[in-house]
């Protein structure tokens, strides 16, 4: 019996189906080992909160299905519509982080940077803002002022200005691992949207002059510093600062090449290395998995972001390679700072690891990122 | 487009090497520092906790205990985790005091470490152990603590096993008592160190000390896991502690009791005494079956940390160092009690056992008089009799001639030095060797002595003899010129062995002085098989469970140069001093034909003091069991309160109802069939003691 309607619905199933079957596929299995890795992880690094504890990664689970949900929503997205919604999506995120400075905001770990939803859900529009500058940065440099496909000053004036809206928001809370990604994405847009080379030399020299002055200033809060000079000697305040990297080094290192196995890791169910369910989830792989489980972690991250690149090589669209490549140096920025982190080749800050870190916002935005790189993988793809 | 593709392709290049760096510096802390890491892991996620073993009893002869271990839930703090805290760690002890109901000012005395001016309660123990501040809470106060670990960071509360001592105060010396380890104990000793623990003690003193390593037993290790907050998660390996060996001792309580009641009362009858010392041997096998001295104290007071003023009290002269084992320390002149070597030295000599010698009231011993007791002369006499009238002159002349058959002031040669070496044979002179600490050796005087003294004085007594004691004047100005002339005649020939040293040795004055014990000792050997023990206190050390370890052999040292029928001889005349002699006015009214009593009075002199008060006597007379030997410092005579004193210990031992003159309730015999313990007693599987 036909239904009226249900040839549309029908017509949607098969361009879903044929869009499910144009996906990277290479890509959505890399980001569905490092989801299951990162469960059981989590799981691990968990356990021990309580006897027989699994709440934290049930919530982990929920949030990783709600991500499903948001990344197939984007998959459907036509990228070439999104740049409408672009402006919204940059002003929305704004709002999220004004709302965050008011009384409605939380803080916890010293970053004010938290929404509380009730029932234990909480909410960080700082990730959202990396998801909204980066589609704002790809519409305002895919579309110069005067239609060539070098940005000039004008663009280089706006586009800066829009991010530096965005992360003076963030800076205020204070989050300055999230304003350093943001950093990334803006110089990554500007970069890859084919800016003058002195431009680039510039840009960065105003940043390296930016990070002294800073630094002579104090505008930095004293944790952060200490931070920074317990990287560059660890061993000068072991107990303190240094408790952080010497302790995840240690879980680590003791892993060996084939780890301990799964809830085998001692240093982590003694809960040496702080945070280890988000921020140094990597003390985890690393104590349990190995060095052959570590490596893997890396390699799989490394996939993804061959792929999301391939994904903008591919992209006949400016605004669609503009928008993969940046999603792409958001993703490599965090990931390599956060394991940097873990092995004592980065300073602390606090930042997850992408797909793997327990924490419901950054899997959103995550997945919405590769939800966006698949959606151009699909449009591009001839048929 | 071109431009944005070929930067995307240097954004590739720089995505690859920065996770190609990754993946070296994985390789490097994973694979080529990973043993590097894994001992730092388990650096960091284990701690050793020492379990302490519970410390073997120490029993008497039939097993009822002298030292037991009783469970006491014990709080400590750990000093190093307060120093950490902010105001070392104030606040917590604040709360501590309130939680325990004690001053927080006592609680911070207690933590401080015991040093130089720093005065007690404090801590003697390492640094790094957790310090018990108080041994006996409540399972109430404990809980508080216990279930709030956050508000009490440092601060444990566990069950520790602590010293009990049933018998109070007795043989408190003997026993000796416990003190939390030093640091360089600590490193001396081998297994595990308990370093994180609050109970590692160490015996400081008595039997405690000397059979601390059988006592203590070892130690176990448990390894926990911990987190990071230092919360036990796990036990990672467990070597379970063994417990210390019981020690039975030859200590029969009641005995102990009786001798230690004795003692109280001798010194409550004489008025200037200061102290006194009491010691039953068993004859035939040479064992300690009482060693007391007075005045005592109770062990207990060391547990759970000495405060300042009980220490001094300890300490202090006034209370009569109660610390001070008499019994082997305390060195005496032995008066009379000596005449059993002398007479010995004389047969030895060749002066006949069956002769008869004169006793006139006093003796030229060289140009001066030495009188008998009260000056009394006794006419010709046997030895037998000499000893049970306690004549002093014919042990005047024979010194004396033996004396000058050495060559007098001016000896050439070898010196026979017979009444010397007869003392020496007896064991006097050096340690009996006794399982205790500290023990002294006493003196034996000779012309070797004299000569040595005399070297390290000659210099002091020379500039004395020229100035005098001017600071001694100002108060009594004859005593500061009998010290002049004393200085003066020591400087000018204190080198010599004088007739008069000779005299006074002889009767047991002059230099000589003698340990209770080792007086005890000899009798023992004179009286038995005429071989010298050195006296054990340790009998045996069991296993918990009753098994035996090992039995701890009496030593034979020494034998008397003595033939049989002279011993008899001997034994025979001091049977009959408690019945006719010097003692007979102690011992009126003993049934002595149910057990016969023999042993010799002593008064010695003591220069500036009362006389030292003493009794050596043995039991049964004709087949002797026992040893007894009582002093009493300052006592008086012997027979007036020494021998009052040994009377009431073979009461005691025999059950024989006090006389009129000494009234008091019938003693229970402590030993009802007349003989010490022959047996150890049989320890069951479970501890118990089978009776």
């Amino acid at each position: 019996m036909a239904v009226p309607g249900g040839g549309a619905l029908a017509r949607r199933a098969v361009a879903a189906s044929s869009a499910v079957r144009r996906m990277d596929g290479v890509l959505l299995v890399a980001v569905a080992a490092l989801t299951v890795i990162g469960t059981m992880l989590v799981w691990s690094s968990t356990r021990t909160w309580a006897p027989g504890s699994t709440g934290l990664v049930k919530r982990h689970i929920l949030n990783v299905a709600i991500g499903i949900a948001l990344t197939s929503a984007a998959v459907m997205v036509n990228h070439r519509s999104l740049r409408i919604y672009a402006p919204l999506v940059y002003a929305v995120s704004l709002l999220g982080l004004l709302v965050v400075l008011t009384p409605l905001g939380a803080t916890v770990n010293g970053a004010h940077s938290w929404i509380m939803l009730g029932g234990g859900f909480a909410f960080q529009p700082s990730e959202f803002a990396k998801l909204g500058l980066v589609l704002m940065l790809a519409l305002l440099l895919a579309h110069t002022s005067r239609g060539t496909d070098r940005p000039r000053g004008l663009d280089v004036g706006i586009s800066l200005g829009v991010a530096g809206f965005t992360m003076g928001l963030v800076m205020l809370q204070p989050d300055l691992g999230t304003t350093m990604v943001l950093g990334v994405i803006t110089a990554g847009a500007l970069v890859m949207a084919g800016i003058r080379k002195r431009w680039i030399f510039g840009l960065a020299l105003v940043v390296v002059c930016g990070g002294v002055a800073v630094w002579l200033l104090d505008v930095l809060e004293p944790y952060q510093i200490a931070r920074f000079t317990a990287f560059l000697n660890p061993a000068s305040d072991p107990r303190g600062v240094g408790y952080n990297s010497t302790q995840s080094l240690i879980a680590i290192g003791s892993g060996g090449v084939f780890g301990k196995g799964l809830f085998g890791g001692g240093q982590t169910t003694g809960r040496f290395v702080p945070e280890q369910h988000t921020d140094f989830i990597f003390t985890v792989a690393g104590e349990e998995f190995g060095f052959l489980g570590s490596v893997t972690v890396v390699v799989l991250i490394g996939v993804i972001l061959l792929r999301g690149m391939r994904i903008a090589r591919q992209c006949d669209d400016r605004f669609g390679t503009l928008v993969a490549g940046v999603i792409v140096c958001w993703l490599a920025f965090q990931s390599f700072v956060n394991i940097g982190m873990t092995i004592g080749i980065m300073p602390i800050t606090g930042l997850p690891l992408p797909f793997v870190s327990y924490g419901g916002t950054a899997t959103f935005a995550n997945m919405i990122g590769i939800g966006l790189l698949q959606a151009i993988h699909i449009r591009e793809q001839p048929f | 487009m071109t431009r944005t593709k070929s930067r995307l392709l240097v954004l590739q290049v720089l995505v690859v090497s920065l996770l190609a760096l990754l993946a070296v510096r994985l390789w490097q802390v994973q694979v080529v520092r990973g043993a590097e890491f894994v001992a730092a892991a388990t650096e960091t996620r284990t701690r050793d906790v020492v379990v302490p073993a519970v410390r073997g009893q120490i029993l008497d002869s039939a097993g009822r205990p002298l030292v037991r271990n009783r469970t006491r839930l014990v709080v400590s703090v750990d000093r190093t985790s307060l120093n950490r805290m902010r105001g070392n760690g104030k606040d917590v002890l604040q709360k501590l005091a309130t939680v325990l109901n004690r001053r927080p000012a006592d609680l911070r005395m207690r933590i401080r470490a015991c040093g130089p001016g720093v005065t007690r309660p404090c801590w003697p123990g390492s640094p790094y152990q957790p310090i018990p501040i108080d041994d006996d809470v409540t399972t109430r106060e404990a809980l508080q603590i216990l279930e709030r670990q956050e508000e009490f960071p440092g601060v444990t509360a566990e069950v520790q096993a602590v010293r009990e001592y049933p018998g109070s105060t007795a043989a408190a010396q003997a026993l000796g008592y416990l003190q939390p380890i030093t640091q360089e104990e600590l490193d001396r000793r081998d297994g595990f160190k308990a370093v994180f623990s609050g109970v590692d003690l160490v015996g400081r003193d008595g039997l405690e000390a000397v059979y601390d390593r059988a006592l203590r037993g070892v130690p176990g290790l448990r390894r926990v896991q911990v987190d990071r907050l230092g919360k036990v998660i796990g036990v990672e390996r467990q070597v379970p502690p063994t417990p210390g060996d019981t020690l039975i001792t030859s200590i029969d309580a009641k005995v102990q009791a009786v001798t230690e009641k004795a003692l109280a009362e001798a010194m409550k009858s004489a008025p200037a005494a200061d102290g006194a010392a009491g010691v039953v041997l068993d004859v035939r096998t040479g064992r300690v079956v009482a060693l007391a001295s007075a005045p005592t104290y109770d062990p207990t007071v060391w547990t759970g940390g000495i405060s300042e003023v009980e220490y001094q009290r300890l300490l202090s002269g006034k209370a009569g160092k109660p610390l001070v084992s008499r019994a082997i320390k305390g060195e005496f002149a032995p008066g009379s009690t000596f005449k059993v070597s002398s007479v010995s030295a004389m047969l030895n000599d060749g002066y006949p056992l069956h002769g008869h010698y004169d006793c006139p009231g006093s003796y030229m011993v060289g140009s001066r008089a030495f009188s008998n007791f009260r000056g009394a002369g006794l006419g010709t006499l046997t030895l037998h009799t000499a000893l049970v009238k306690s004549c002093d002159t014919i042990f005047y002349r024979a010194a004396y001639e033996q004396w000058l058959r050495d060559g007098g002031l001016r000896p050439r040669g070898k010196t026979k030095e017979p009444m010397a070496n007869m003392a020496r044979a007896f064991g006097f002179g050096r340690p009996t060797g006794v399982d205790l600490p500290g023990e002294s050796a006493g003196r034996i005087p000779d012309r070797e002595w004299k000569k040595r003294i005399w070297e390290a004085t000659k210099a002091e007594n020379c500039r004395r003899a020229k100035t005098g004691y001017p600071e001694v004047a100002r108060g009594s100005s004859s005593r500061a010129a009998f010290l002049k002339q004393l200085a003066y005649e020591n400087c000018l020939e204190g080198y010599q062995w004088r007739p008069g040293d000779a005299a006074n040795f002889s009767i047991g004055q002059g230099d000589v002085l003698v340990t209770p014990l080792q007086l005890a000792a000899a009798y023992a050997a004179l009286v038995g098989d005429g071989r010298l023990r050195s006296p054990r206190l340790g009998w045996a050390l069991v296993r918990p469970d009753g098994t035996m370890v090992k039995e701890i052999e009496v030593p034979v040292v020494g034998r008397l140069p003595l033939s049989p029928t002279e011993r008899a001889y001997i034994k025979g005349a001091l049977s009959q001093v408690p019945s006719d002699g010097t003692a007979a006015g102690a011992f009126a009214g003993f049934p002595m034909d149910k057990v016969k009593i023999g042993g010799k009075t002593g008064t010695a002199e003591v220069y500036g003091k009362a006389d030292t008060s003493w009794f050596a006597s043995f039991a049964p007379a004709d087949k002797p069991r026992f040893v007894v030997v009582v002093m009493v410092s300052q006592g008086g005579m012997g027979g007036q309160t020494a021998a009052p004193a040994v009377r009431k210990i073979y009461e005691g031992i025999y059950g024989i109802a006090p006389q009129a003159h000494s009234p008091g309730r019938p003693v229970r015999a402590a030993l009802p069939a007349g003989r010490p313990a022959r047996e150890l007693p049989m320890i069951k599987r479970d501890g118990t003691v089978a009776r």
